[in-house]
């Protein structure tokens, strides 16, 4: 140990470095590992968002933005390792793209006053604004993704009856819509099968064996990484009608289906944003970042479902900070300032419509009470021929009669462990 | 010139036995333990704990664990990963239910349920040795792992399945939960280390080490010069496991504060620690620090490398630790199959002649 302290004493110096008016955006992204098919769109179409801004606007409200990649790997023990050495550049918000990372850095960045969005994933019961200050997870959560499904499934016809089975990633982001699923078999009155795969979910003979033997009527899926592709083609291997096959939105990306090709036609996932990439900012991306060559990635996944999801995240953050560069009126803002600017952010049709994505997501406003949004979910189907996802159902409500109590109280048995007081 | 013994006149029996009984060797681990508690609480900071300081603490409780039993007592396990979940889980619940206790008693309480959970997956080791132990220890993290997924009362019935560590302080200074200083997390971990040290140390050369070697070189003589194989052996997963589960209390309660059995603490866990005492040196208990130290350092010290300074792109800076690190790992076991404990002895052999060597 007597031989680390000179090391330790220069890397100090060098984490120590001056800081420059900028505003950082750390990437906790994984392009590595069993899940870098999705890992690597998202961070693609983060960076490439606020280098788009950075090259047209000069940044936002005139300060440039940085992004700080870290590889996580999907992994929590690097997820802690990058979250440490960035935080102290002035990471503004934290996006980890990992239930597991988000659950390690609730504690820790609430305790540093830095904000995590958590979009789409992470602790859903961090809607509850009341119990979790700095964890957003707006537009629409997992259990907002499961009511939908549900609510998809009964507009589609009768469910009473029915069999639905679950496929879900053994962990904690698999886990999370159980409950709900549970409380909705209760209200509508369908049979819920579970079926855990465990990670990373390459060998799922036994499951789809199983699906097979008990033949439901619908499967719902929660997936992610390799889990997803390997599901489907067992789907189309034990021909499933994939009709009645639905994935959440971390299943239902391009990744996903084409291995298993045309058989894949019809699989449908939830989404919480528009897809393709028919809005007028592919233009400027493609004018400012990859005809510049600065993408962030091989500027081959541009439109992809993950491209646009990790676009859309960046949009919003951007947008917060617009948002708090209005209510305290300076430009390089601070992790406190972002905070504000993620509780007060609003979407509307037309600042989406100036931003050049007319209606790409549903438009919200976040407050203080509520950090989830309005969970507002719609439905994608793929077309296997034409190679694209497209949207077969509005953005509709789900079903919050059963979720807002679930949130209450596990935000509230959160706030209870950890003796945390309800603000707002 | 240095370690010469030379003049260190011994006196008495109590100083012809102690654990370095070379006069430098002494001083210098007088100086790392000063340097451990005195100094570096003073620099810490939450990165330098965090990537660095908690997990190589942590990691070397779990390599001593290991290096117990299969480097001392020969008896190959690949079931670290569960055998540490087996204290997260026990120091959560402990945690949980007996709020009031202190966090220390529990870390210690989740060491003795895995030591006799360890144990009893011992008992096949009676009967079979070599590769058929280890494919029962694989049994045992594969079991384990399942067994903290399915049974939600080990996770409190928690929707996620995750575990999360409250607050929970030593002397009023928080150690686990969000509000932790660098510098208390760091020295709670310390003091588990030292004292593990200390104890394991001083096992592995009394006479129940030596009967765990006397069992790891030759069985069937051990047994005949009367070393009850079956005692030597299971004690030897009791210790082991007391060990490891100090350790997985550790590396749920203080250093990742959230915990996923399967994320956390799958077969590759078993594998790395495995790797640690294999890099370090099997049957040594400098060996379990250097490979730690090196697993734990090597990774993070080329991603700063690659990416803080040489400005790579993180994917390629991934991979190329991969490769780097599997290198290093071939090269070691062809150049030093001994491992770095290896290293260290011949290091010290040559600083006895030096600067006269025949």
């Amino acid at each position: 140990m007597k031989m680390k302290l000179p090391a330790m004493a220069l890397s100090a110096l060098m984490i120590a470095s001056p800081v420059m008016a900028d505003l950082v955006f750390p990437s906790l992204s994984y392009r590595t590992g069993p899940y870098a098919a999705g890992g690597i769109p998202f961070a693609d179409g983060y960076a490439d968002y606020f280098t788009m801004l950075n090259a047209r606007d000069g940044g936002i409200g005139g300060v440039e933005a940085r992004v700080l990649e870290c590889e996580t790997g999907y992994n929590t023990e690097k997820g802690v390792e990058c979250y440490e050495s960035t935080k102290g550049e002035g990471a503004l918000v934290y996006q980890p793209l990992s239930t597991g990372i988000t659950y390690q850095l609730i504690p820790k960045a609430t305790a540093d006053g830095i904000a995590i969005h958590s979009m789409g994933y992470g602790r859903t019961s961090a809607a509850n604004g009341k119990v979790f200050s700095n964890v957003f997870n707006y537009p629409a959560n997992y259990w907002n993704g499961a009511s939908g499904a549900v609510n998809y499934l009964m507009s589609q016809g009768d469910i009473s009856g029915k069999k639905v089975a679950l496929v879900y990633h053994n962990s904690a982001y698999g886990k999370e819509p159980i409950r709900t699923l549970e409380e909705l078999s209760a209200k509508h009155g369908y049979d819920l099968t579970l079926i855990p795969v465990d990670h990373p979910g390459q060998e799922q003979k036994s499951q789809w064996l199983q699906i097979r033997r008990e033949k439901p009527d619908y499967v719902i899926m929660y997936g992610w990484g390799v889990m997803n592709q390997v599901a489907v083609q067992e789907a189309a291997n034990i021909r499933f009608n994939m009709e009645n096959f639905i994935g959440i939105w971390w299943s239902g990306s391009e990744n996903d289906v084409l291995p298993a090709g045309d058989k894949a036609n019809g699989y449908k996932a939830l989404t919480f944003h528009g897809v393709g990439s028919d809005f007028p900012v592919f233009a400027d991306i493609q004018k400012h970042v990859v005809d510049t060559g600065s993408a962030a990635g091989a500027g081959d996944q541009i439109g992809t479902v993950l491209y646009n999801r990790g676009l859309y995240a960046a949009m919003l953050a951007a947008e917060a900070v617009k948002t708090a560069q209005e209510i305290h009126g300076v430009a390089d803002i601070n992790p406190a300032q972002m905070r504000d600017g993620m509780e007060a952010l609003e979407i509307t049709e037309e600042k989406m419509a100036g931003l050049g994505l007319p209606g790409f997501g549903p438009s919200f406003k976040v407050s203080c009470e509520n950090h989830g949004g309005p969970g507002l979910v719609g439905m994608t189907q793929w077309d296997a021929a034409a190679k694209t996802w497209s949207l077969v159902s509005d953005f509709s409500e789900s079903d919050m009669d059963v979720i807002q109590p679930l949130i209450d109280a596990d935000s509230m048995a959160y706030a209870a462990e950890n003796k945390i007081e309800a603000g707002c | 010139m240095f370690y010469r013994e030379a003049g260190d006149f011994k006196t008495s029996y109590t100083d012809d036995n102690q654990t370095f009984p070379i006069k430098f060797d002494r001083y210098r681990y007088y100086v790392v333990l000063a340097v451990a508690f005195g100094i570096i609480p003073f620099l810490i900071n939450d990165y330098w704990a965090n990537a660095f300081l908690l997990p190589f603490l942590i990691y070397s409780i779990a390599a001593i664990g290991l290096n117990i039993l299969t480097g001392y007592c020969g008896q190959v396990s690949l079931g670290t990963g569960g055998f540490m979940a087996v204290g997260a889980y026990a120091c959560y619940k402990l945690m949980t239910a007996f709020p009031d206790v202190n966090i220390f008693f529990h870390v210690i309480a989740a060491g003795g349920v895995t030591a006799i959970v360890c144990t009893a997956f011992g008992l096949p080791s009676l009967r079979i040795k070599g590769f058929y132990l280890a494919v029962a220890t694989l049994a045992a993290q594969f079991f384990l792992v399942w067994l903290f997924n399915k049974v939600s009362w080990f996770y409190n019935y928690s929707a996620s399945g995750q575990i999360n560590a409250p607050e929970r302080t030593v002397f009023g200074v928080p150690v686990t939960g969000a509000n932790t200083e660098a510098w208390a997390t760091y020295l709670f971990c310390l003091v588990f280390l030292a004292i593990s040290a200390i104890i394991a140390r001083n096992l592995t050369r009394g006479m129940q080490g030596r009967k765990w070697m006397a069992i790891r070189d030759m069985d069937i003589a051990a047994e005949i010069i009367g070393v009850n194989p079956m005692r030597a052996k299971l004690s030897a997963f009791a210790v082991s496991g007391f060990f490891i589960g100090i350790s997985g209390a550790l590396f749920f309660a203080v250093y990742l504060g959230a915990v996923e059995v399967g994320e956390v603490f799958g077969i590759q866990k078993s594998f790395l620690v495995l790797f640690m005492i294999i890099i370090g040196g099997l049957g040594s208990i400098f060996g379990s620090f250097a490979g730690a130290a090196f697993l734990v350092l090597l990774p993070v010290a080329l991603k700063l490398v690659g990416v803080d300074l040489l400005g790579w792109p993180t994917d390629i800076v991934a991979h190329i630790q991969l490769i780097i690190v599997g290198a290093l790992i071939i090269i070691f076991l062809i150049a030093e199959p001994h491992g770095i404990a290896q290293l260290w002895r011949v290091a010290k052999e040559k600083l006895r002649l030096w600067p006269f060597p025949h």
